[in-house]
């Protein structure tokens, strides 16, 4: 059983969907055991594939049973589970599991008719993201970058809003151009090597008469370009914003956390694993170019949050500024900037995670999305708000949040390469994200505007204060929304305060890795 | 016509393959209208479909279908396709190393000569891809006719004036 | 060389008024025992750190590792309780209680709102200055300052109005902005030039890493300007601002808590993360030393033209932390020890004034100098608990504040930086001219014509008189039993 766990990982939500298909339309009622119980057993077999790789290292699974003992590498489909996708793919159960528990009774007002197809694209969604994490294949990802793609594209068109259609057209249209470009790139790295197995690639470009060749040199190219697209690295930003804020809540929730982090993820392991970190850093010798692209990146993510009135929106600005922090602390070119950067990727799901529920259920609850229209809430909705502050400061990088610890790696990863101008535009960033946070917490705690009404200030909110003290826990959302929401922003602390054994993890999976390898570091 | 003569002739399907990806492109960046946009992404989907096929032929080969075999090889082949369901991509690597890794092997048992057999897997490949393309452009349609039931209108620029006036319908 | 007792006491001293504050909110309709808990909590705490004391004052620290750190990674949170911390904490803890106290009654006289949420804040904000006082390394150190800045900004902007929003604003500017901007970089700046170490245990951080004269400026100047609570100039501030604040809160954590947080982590850099041989090796202490000087009479002079009470007060205390600030820059070991001390004394001086500050405001609405005429007769026991709390920041006898600056003056001499010496002494004097015009303006001018003619003793309440008649016997018992302090003091400039 423990042997196909890689594969009832992917086969639970799969089977999870056709069944929803099967049985939900019927009985809506249906939908919601199935998308947890699905989710529950992935969730189950994410733990135990990270305790057996941490344990005895990385595990090769072959579709099929077409292992290397009777056909050669490359034939038959394989998937590959090290230390770096292990931790990934709890992430991304723990984050959909989360998100599943989130859309109890959400997903069925915000979708009324079409709540078991909905439950159906949730599902496929998660096949595709840990699909795309598990595989060993450069064309199957493809195919599976792809699933999560088109389910996401129909998940943000679903919404009520008319808008959000028109996002998801936009979408898709960038999304559409970005998996293209990257299938280009396998066309040619396939013209290159014959092979489509990320392994076997890998091999064959080691030999200094490959790794020259301009054709390498053109995949990567296109690789890189059809990824960052994906990811909304800035430039290639444009679809983002308008497609996460006006899909319905508990797509935000789900895509917003995942996809943008899983494509930087993709970004990594085709640096790592199929063209070598000694082709990228040092044949390349691109690492300055792109750090000071993803300087740019964070730098205008946060000039545009800081532009924002509407709270989604400046929160998916926001998610192009860290995109900038991940992409530039992968091409640091070192240990340390490599740490930082996965290590993002796991926080800033959650934190992204913590503050889109959050947003979500200040959103709905004030029934507007407006910064200025927050007034109060702390008053109201102290748990959500602890969650909302929780997430916040993980934004900005107050210990001992997660956010912090990534920003101290990757300041590291920084210093050590000399790359000043990435070290300053990640304290900017950390010094706009205060502000940005502040505004809105100063709202929401001071209530009003105080310039309006200074006089009367203190007796009615002495006044106020007592009402709210007297319903302390009346205007919160349901439980089912705000459970979640806390159980994000524990897990956004504990990563951060136990970040030693999640980044023990990482070193175990960049070890003997040159340029990025723990002892390049020590030398 | 030097230049013709020793990168573009010699080559000529990639040039018409990068001829039409542009045109795509072009379409998807600058076209108003949504539905011209789908069509630009499908002429440059199907480029790319082009130029993986254009990778996979050989002069003088024909299609990787072994006739007069039915030994083991094949029937493993059989099976695998019948194993593997819609993946198609396993399908695709079993062929390959048909082609590739164990070519030697099966001239040595069977007497074939994989040169005289185009490349199976890029075809194979495309068959995925245009599936995904096609399901692409299916999920697209679909929501442009939303879009068109909501703003009554394909006109990129119409829509865009309604979500800034915030007309009928538009909920923003 | 000292020996290492592991005990997880530093944890449960600083957990003691983090978990009380879900009791204070849980009990928020029930009064008596809110209040209750607040001071439970309080004794508790005291207790815990009393505990500790024998341990320290035999010669051994505590440790206790909470999180441990795996190869490169530091351990998050290590608890370490030495002769430094344990001052700071006995001085922190105690002079909890006593705000609390008086926290009560100001809260209640003044009717003030939200009252839940102050208590609450006031607890975390107390387990996150203990948390930096027994913090065991640097990362430990920045969790709990940050904490600190956090925790205390609900309580800085308590009033809720466009004063208080401002006033928050600036605080929050100031304290994120330098430590995000000048001490994150230097502590990893830090954490790379000593491999991977940040324990302040054994020789300094930076002992034996190969750091030039330029690159031992900027980490220092980054790390003294980034723990902006140590209220060196330009990054001043935000301490006049954070006086929109309930008076309680100026008290404990603007005299007391916060801004000795800064100072503490100054010293810290200092003594364990430079090491006084290193910075005498790059000799670029002298350039702290000198903004310190600027910044103390600076702050002194501006301080004589406030004639808001409590913004004197604040500007007094930004002179006086640069007092301990330039005493540790100095080097000399009586000139650490006497800033070491410095945090001790001037604690119960200037909380003294604070509390003074704040009866004087709950009884007669008073905000301003220039309004305090003849109030020596209302309120003889506020009025005199004033005087020697300005007698102790001054540098006085009998009051404990006297013998840190006897020690600040003799590590001048002992460094043979006479001028700086001067300044002690200037700024001593501009320290009398500032305050003792507020004392005799109390006690020797006649009430203003217009105000009724008040006969006889009226007093804030007793929860307001009883805690700073208490702090301002404090100050001078400081006087004639030192002991202790210099016990602890000697602890850390011996084991240097």
């Amino acid at each position: 059983m423990s042997e196909q766990l890689p594969a009832i990982i992917l086969l639970a939500p799969l089977f999870g969907a056709l069944l929803t298909g099967l049985a939900g339309n019927r009985d809506h009622r249906r939908c919601f055991p199935i998308l947890i119980s699905a989710l529950a057993v992935s969730f189950g077999c994410a733990i135990a594939l990270l305790v057996q790789v941490s344990q005895s290292g990385p595990i090769d699974y072959f579709v099929g049973g077409w292992n290397t003992e009777r056909v050669p590498l490359g034939v038959g489909i394989q998937l590959r589970i090290d230390a770096l996708n292990a931790l990934l793919l709890v992430v991304i159960t723990t984050v959909a599991l989360l998100t599943a528990v989130y859309s109890f009774r959400r997903a069925g007002e915000e979708n009324t008719e079409k709540t078991p197809q909905f439950y159906m694209l949730f599902q496929m969604l998660c096949v595709g993201l840990l699909g795309i994490t598990v595989t060993a294949d450069a064309f199957n990802l493809f195919v599976l970058v792809e699933v999560s793609s088109l389910t996401s594209y129909a998940l943000v068109a679903m919404g009520s809003k008319s808008r959000g259609t028109v996002a998801a057209f936009n979408y898709l249209i960038m999304g559409t151009v970005g998996a293209s470009f990257y299938l280009l790139g396998v066309g040619y790295l396939y013209m290159q090597t014959g092979t489509l197995n990320m392994a076997a690639i890998h091999e064959i470009l080691a030999d200094p008469a490959f790794g020259k060749s301009s054709t390498v040199f053109v995949a990567f190219i296109l690789i890189l370009v059809g990824v960052w697209i994906k990811m909304a690295f800035f430039p290639l930003y444009g679809w983002l914003p308008n497609a996460y804020s006006y899909c319905p809540s508990t797509t935000s929730c789900l895509l917003a956390p995942l996809m943008t982090k899983v494509s930087v993820y993709v970004m990594i392991r085709v640096m790592l694993s199929i063209f070598g970190a000694d082709w990228v850093f040092q044949s390349l010798g691109w690492s300055h170019t792109v750090v000071w692209l993803a300087v740019i990146a964070i730098l205008a993510g946060s000039v545009l949050a800081l532009a924002q009135v509407e709270l989604k929106k400046m929160l998916c600005y926001l998610i192009v500024a860290e995109v900038g922090y991940m992409v530039g602390g992968a091409w640091l070119a070192n240990h340390w900037g490599m740490v930082g950067a996965i290590y993002h990727i796991l926080a800033d799901a959650f934190m992204t995670l913590c503050l889109f529920i959050a947003a979500n259920i200040f959103i709905k609850h004030c029934r507007a999305d407006r910064i200025d229209q927050l007034e109060g809430l702390f008053k109201r909705m102290p748990l959500t708000s602890t969650g909302f502050v929780v997430g916040a400061l993980a934004m900005i990088g107050v210990p001992p949040t997660a956010g912090f610890f990534s920003k101290w790696y990757l300041l590291r990863g920084g210093i050590e390469s000399g790359q000043w101008g990435y070290v300053i535009a990640l304290l900017v960033s950390s010094l706009v994200n205060a502000v940005l946070f502040f505004r809105i917490i100063e709202i929401a705690y001071f209530g009003k505007n105080p310039a309006e009404s200074h006089d009367h200030a203190h007796d009615e909110d002495s006044h106020q204060g007592q009402a709210g003290e007297a319903t302390l826990l009346g205007g919160e959302g349901r439980p089912a929304t705000v459970i979640p929401l806390l159980i994000t922003a524990a897990i956004v602390i504990l990563l951060g305060v136990f970040n030693a054994p999640v980044v023990e993890i990482i070193q175990q999976a960049l070890e003997g890795m040159p340029v990025v390898g723990a002892a390049a570091a020590a030398r | 016509m030097e230049f013709l003569n020793a990168s573009v002739i010699p080559y000529f399907n990639y040039w018409i393959y990068v001829v039409l990806m542009m045109i795509g492109l072009h379409a998807m960046i600058t076209k108003n209208n949504l539905i011209k946009k789908l069509i630009g992404m499908s002429i440059f989907q199907t480029a790319i479909i082009l130029f993986y096929v254009s990778i996979g032929v050989k002069t003088g080969s024909t299609i990787p279908i072994l006739e007069h075999h039915h030994d083991e090889g094949h029937a493993e082949t059989a099976h695998a396709v019948a194993e593997s369901g819609d993946h198609h991509a396993e399908e695709t690597d079993h062929e390959k190393s048909d082609h590739g890794n164990n070519e030697h092997a099966i001239e040595a048992d069977h007497g074939i000569d994989p040169d005289h057999f185009a490349n199976p897997l890029p075809h194979v490949l495309m068959l995925t891809a245009i599936v995904v393309g096609v399901s692409t452009l299916g999920v697209a349609l679909a929501i442009s006719q939303s879009i068109y039931k909501d703003f009554g209108s394909l006109e990129e620029n119409e829509i865009l004036a309604k979500i800034k006036q915030g007309g009928p319908g538009v909920d923003v | 060389m000292d020996s290492v007792v592991h005990s997880s006491l530093p944890l449960w001293a600083c957990l003691a008024s983090l978990l009380a504050a879900p009791a204070i909110v849980l009990f928020r309709r029930e009064l008596f025992l809110r209040e209750a808990t607040t001071f439970v909590a309080a004794f508790v705490k005291f207790g815990l750190v009393l505990a500790m004391l024998p341990i320290i004052t035999s010669g051994k620290v505590i440790e206790f590792t909470l999180v441990e750190g795996f190869g490169g990674v530091v351990a998050p949170i290590l608890f370490r309780v030495d002769g430094l911390g344990m001052l700071f904490a006995l001085v922190a803890s105690s002079l909890w209680i006593v705000t609390s106290l008086y926290a009560i009654g100001y809260m209640r006289g003044l009717h003030e709102h939200s009252q839940t949420r102050f208590f609450a804040f006031f607890a975390i904000s107390l387990s996150a200055t203990l948390g930096v006082a027994f913090a065991g390394n640097l990362l430990t150190l920045y969790l709990f300052y940050e904490m600190l800045s956090l925790a205390t900004w609900p309580l800085v902007t308590h009033h809720q109005d466009k004063e208080a929003r401002t006033g928050g604003r600036t605080y929050l500017t100031y304290l994120l902005g330098t430590s995000i901007g000048f001490a994150l970089p230097a502590l990893i700046f830090t954490w790379i030039k000593s491999g991977g170490d940040l324990s302040f245990a054994g020789d300094a951080i930076l002992a034996s890493a190969d750091l030039g004269p330029a690159q031992g400026l900027i980490l220092l100047l980054a790390f003294c300007f980034g723990f902006s609570k140590a209220g060196m100039m330009p990054f001043h501030s935000w301490l006049p601002g954070a006086m929109v604040a309930p008076t309680p809160v100026s008290a404990l954590l603007h005299a007391v808590a916060v801004v000795k947080v800064g100072v503490f982590c100054v010293i810290r850099v200092f003594t364990a993360v430079f090491g006084v041989d290193l910075l005498a090796k790059l000799g670029v202490a002298t350039v702290i030393s000198w903004i310190a000087a600027f910044t103390v009479i600076v702050s002194s002079l501006i301080a004589m033209s406030q004639d808001n009470l409590k913004r004197r007060l604040a500007f007094s205390t930004i002179g006086q932390l640069s007092y301990i600030v330039l005493g540790v820059s100095l080097l000399s070991a009586h000139a650490v020890q006497g800033s070491m001390m410095h945090i001790a004394m001037h604690a119960f001086g200037k909380i003294t004034l604070f509390f003074c500050a704040g009866a004087i405001f709950v009884a007669t609405g008073k905000k301003y100098v220039s309004q305090l005429s003849g109030l020596g007769k209302t309120m003889p026991f506020t009025m005199g608990a004033f005087a020697i709390g300005a007698m102790s920041v001054t540098g006085v006898p009998p009051t404990g504040g006297l013998l840190s600056k006897f020690y600040l003056v003799w590590g001048a001499a002992d460094a043979q930086q006479f001028a700086l010496l001067a300044v002690y002494l200037v700024s001593s004097v501009l320290n009398g001219v500032y305050f003792f015009p507020v004392v005799y303006r109390a006690f020797f001018k006649p009430a203003p014509e217009g105000e009724a003619a008040v006969e006889g003793i009226r007093e804030a309440p007793l929860a307001c008189v009883l805690p700073l008649s208490i702090t301002a016997v404090g100050s001078v018992l400081l006087f004639f039993f030192p002991g202790l302090l210099l016990e602890l003091t000697k602890l850390m400039t011996g084991a240097q």
